[in-house]
C-alpha cells in the first residue's frame, strides 16, 4: 500500500486550564478519505480540529499536514467552523461571507477583486445559493448559512477540508446536498474531514472514522472498525447499533 | 463664525471621526465596555506623562497612557482567564482601580499641575484652540486639531490597508486564525487604536464623551445598515453630524459643549432606535401586528379548506369555535375579501379559485417545513397587506 498521508497528528496533548481534554493522539489520515470523527460530548472533537488548524496551542505533540506543519500548508487546507461559533447579526452578506474563503490566498492587506468575486459566485452556484447572493446573513435558515460555510470552504479550493459539525440544525435537504458535495470533493482526491454527531448515518456517508474520547479509541476503514466494540469503547456504555450487518 | 468657532467644530468632528471608527468593530465585537474601561483607566498614564513631558499634547505622553489603556485590557483579560469572574466584572474592578490611582496622583500634586478631576471627566472643548502650535515662531493652528489629525490620519490608514483582516476577525475569529491572520494581533491592533484615539480625543471632550462618540454613532448606524462599510460611514457621519450639532447647542445654550454633543448623539439614537426602517421599534411592532393578522389569515383559510360543511363556514363560527374575538374576525375576513381569497354568500364563506389556490401551496410550504416561502408567495397573491 503506498498511499499518501494528508494529516499526521504525534502525541498530540491539550489542555484547558491544565486539564487535557485531547490526552496523546496519534492518528494518520490518509488522502482522499472522507472520514467522520465521533466521539460523546467533551470528547475533544473540535478541539482536536482546532490544535490541528493552530488555533488552539497544543501542550506537546506535533501536527503535520502532507509532512510540513500546518503554518507553511495553510493554504491546503479550508475550515468549516460550527455555526454557532459566529454572530449572524454581523452587518454583511452570504456573498460577501463566501469572499471571505479567499483571503488566504490573497494574503495581508490585498483586497478581493473580480477574480475573487467569481470564484465566490461560483461556490455559491454549487451549494444551491446563488440566488440569495445579496440576502443579509441573519435572514438566512440554519441550513442555509451551512450552505454558505461550505461554499466559503469550497471557495479555498483547498487539498483538506475540516468541518466542524456541519449537519447541525439543518433540514433534512440541506444534510443531503452537504454530503454530496462531501462525497465529490472526495471523489476528486480531496481529503475530508467532519466531526459527526449521527452514529446512524456514519457508514452511508464516510468511508473512514475516528473514535475519539480524550484519548483516541480507533481509527481506520468504517467497513472495519465501525462496530459495537468500539461505539462501546468510546461510549463508555454498552453501545449496539443496529444498522451493522 | 470666528476663527475659534471653526476650530472647535473642526476638532470636534475630527474626534468623532476617529473614534466612530474603532468604535464600530468594538460594538460589533460586543467589547463597548472595554471603551469605557480605556477611557478610565488612562488616567494614571496621562498624569504620569504630563509629570515627565509638562505638555497635554506631547506625543509621549500619548503613547504612555495608551500604553495604559493596552494594560487596561491586558488585565482584564487575566482576571476573566482564571475563570472566577466573567467580564464585566472584571472591567468593573480593573477600571476604577487604575482611575483612582489617577485621581490620587492628580490631587496629591494639585498644587503644581495644571490638571483637574473636572477637565478629565468632561474636557475643555472651548479652550482647545488657546493653546496654539508654533512651528518657527508661526502660528499653525491649535495643538488638539493636529494631535487628533495625525491619530486620525494613522487610523484612517489602518482601516483601509486591514480592512478585510479587522472584517473576518471580528466576524469569524476561528476562519481568521486558519487563514494565518492573528486574530490576537488584529485585536490587540484595535486596542492599541482605541487606546491612542481616547488619549488623543479626551484632552478635548473628557472622557465620558470619548466613550459616547465611540459607541453612540456605531450603535445607531448597526440600526441601519447590512453592510459593513455602509455601517462605518453612517457611523461617521453621525458622529460628525452630533458635533456640529452638539457645538451649537451649546452656544445657544450658553452649556458645555462636551454635554450638548452626547445629548445629540443620545437624540440621534433615540430617534433611529424608535424610525429606523426595519429594525426600528415602532417598524418591528408594525410587522408583529401584520403578521399576527395574517397567521390569522392563513389559519382561516386552512379551516375554510379543510371543511365543506356549511355551519363551520358561517361567518358567526369564526367567533364562536375558532375562539377569536369580534375585532379581529372583521379584521381577517375584511383581508381575505380585500385580496380576493373568499366570497361571502348569506354569511356561508367560501373560498375562491385564487384562495385555494393560496392555501394548497401553503400547506405544500408548511408540509415540507419551508414556511419561510410563505412570506415569499405572499408578494405574489396579496394585494393588501395585513
Amino acid at each position: 500500500m503506498n498511499e499518501k498521508i494528508a494529516v499526521k497528528v504525534d502525541d498530540l496533548t491539550v489542555a484547558y486550564n491544565y486539564k487535557p481534554v485531547l490526552w496523546d493522539i496519534d492518528l494518520e489520515i490518509p488522502e482522499s478519505v472522507l472520514m467522520a470523527i465521533v466521539g460523546p460530548n467533551g470528547a475533544g472533537k473540535s478541539t482536536l480540529i482546532k490544535s490541528i488548524l493552530g488555533i488552539l496551542k497544543p501542550i506537546a505533540g506535533s501536527v503535520s499536514i502532507y509532512g510540513k506543519p500546518y503554518e507553511k500548508q495553510r493554504s491546503l487546507v479550508a475550515y468549516v467552523p460550527q455555526k454557532g461559533s459566529v454572530d449572524w447579526d454581523f452587518p454583511t452578506t452570504a456573498l460577501d461571507v463566501v469572499m471571505m474563503g479567499t483571503y488566504g490566498s490573497l494574503g495581508w492587506i490585498k483586497r478581493p477583486r473580480q477574480k475573487e468575486k467569481k470564484a465566490a459566485l461560483e461556490a455559491l452556484e454549487k451549494v444551491g445559493m446563488l440566488s440569495f447572493k445579496n440576502r443579509q446573513i441573519s435572514q438566512l435558515s440554519g441550513g442555509q448559512q451551512q450552505r454558505i460555510f461550505l461554499a466559503r470552504a469550497l471557495v479555498q479550493n483547498a487539498s483538506i477540508y475540516f468541518m466542524d459539525e456541519p449537519f447541525q440544525g439543518v433540514d433534512a435537504t440541506t444534510e443531503i446536498a452537504i454530503i454530496n458535495i462531501l462525497k465529490e470533493l472526495r471523489k476528486a482526491g480531496k481529503t475530508v474531514i467532519v466531526v459527526h454527531h449521527d452514529l446512524q448515518t456514519v457508514p452511508e456517508y464516510f468511508d473512514w472514522v475516528t473514535f475519539l474520547n480524550v484519548k483516541k479509541i480507533a481509527t481506520g476503514p468504517v467497513k472495519d472498525i465501525f462496530n459495537d466494540d468500539n461505539l462501546t469503547k468510546t461510549y463508555g456504555i454498552n453501545y449496539k447499533v443496529s444498522i451493522q450487518e | 463664525m470666528s476663527n475659534a468657532q471653526i476650530e472647535i467644530q473642526l476638532i470636534a468632528s475630527l474626534v468623532a471621526i476617529a473614534c466612530a471608527i474603532p468604535g464600530t468593530f468594538l460594538v460589533l465585537r460586543k467589547m463597548a465596555m472595554i471603551s469605557d474601561a480605556i477611557s478610565h483607566s488612562i488616567l494614571p498614564g496621562i498624569v504620569v506623562g504630563f509629570f515627565i513631558t509638562q505638555d497635554l499634547n506631547s506625543p509621549i505622553l500619548i503613547l504612555l497612557a495608551a500604553l495604559t489603556g493596552i494594560i487596561t485590557v491586558i488585565l482584564v483579560e487575566y482576571i476573566q482567564k482564571t475563570g472566577l469572574v466573567k467580564e464585566d466584572t472584571a472591567i468593573g474592578l480593573v477600571f476604577p482601580a487604575l482611575f483612582s490611582i489617577g485621581v490620587i496622583m492628580i490631587a496629591k500634586n494639585a498644587n503644581d499641575v495644571h490638571l483637574d478631576v473636572d477637565a478629565v471627566l468632561l474636557g475643555e472643548l472651548a479652550f482647545a484652540p488657546f493653546d496654539r502650535l508654533m512651528i518657527g515662531g508661526t502660528d499653525v493652528g491649535p495643538k488638539s486639531l493636529w494631535v487628533i489629525g495625525s491619530i486620525l490620519l494613522i487610523t484612517v490608514t489602518l482601516l483601509i490597508a486591514f480592512f478585510k483582516e479587522l472584517k473576518v476577525s471580528t466576524f469569524d475569529a476561528g476562519l481568521a486564525a486558519s487563514l494565518g491572520f492573528s486574530p490576537v494581533i488584529m485585536h490587540y491592533g484595535l486596542m492599541t487604536v482605541s487606546s491612542v484615539t481616547t488619549v488623543g480625543a479626551f484632552d478635548a471632550v473628557g472622557a465620558i464623551l470619548v466613550v459616547a462618540l465611540m459607541i453612540a454613532p456605531a450603535a445607531t448606524a448597526y440600526l441601519l445598515t447590512t453592510n459593513l462599510k455602509k455601517m462605518l460611514i453612517l457611523a461617521i457621519s453621525f458622529g460628525v453630524f452630533s458635533a456640529i450639532s452638539g457645538y451649537w447647542m451649546a452656544h445657544w445654550l450658553d452649556a458645555s459643549i462636551a454635554g450638548s454633543i452626547t445629548t445629540m448623539l443620545g437624540l440621534l439614537f433615540l430617534t433611529v432606535y424608535l424610525f429606523a426602517p426595519s429594525k426600528g421599534i415602532i417598524a418591528v411592532m408594525y410587522r408583529e401586528k401584520q403578521q399576527r393578522t395574517e397567521v390569522s389569515l392563513l389559519t382561516f383559510l386552512l379551516h375554510l379548506k379543510n371543511h365543506k360543511e356549511e355551519e363551520e363556514r358561517h361567518v358567526n363560527h369564526l367567533q364562536e369555535h375558532i375562539n377569536w374575538q369580534k375585532v379581529r374576525s372583521k379584521t381577517v375576513l375584511d383581508l381575505a375579501l380585500k385580496n380576493n381569497m373568499i366570497h361571502i354568500d348569506n354569511n356561508i364563506v367560501s373560498l375562491t379559485a385564487k384562495g385555494d389556490e393560496f392555501t394548497s401551496l401553503a400547506i405544500d410550504y408548511i408540509i415540507t417545513n419551508e414556511d419561510s416561502q410563505i412570506e415569499d408567495m405572499k408578494d405574489d397573491f396579496f394585494l393588501f397587506r395585513g
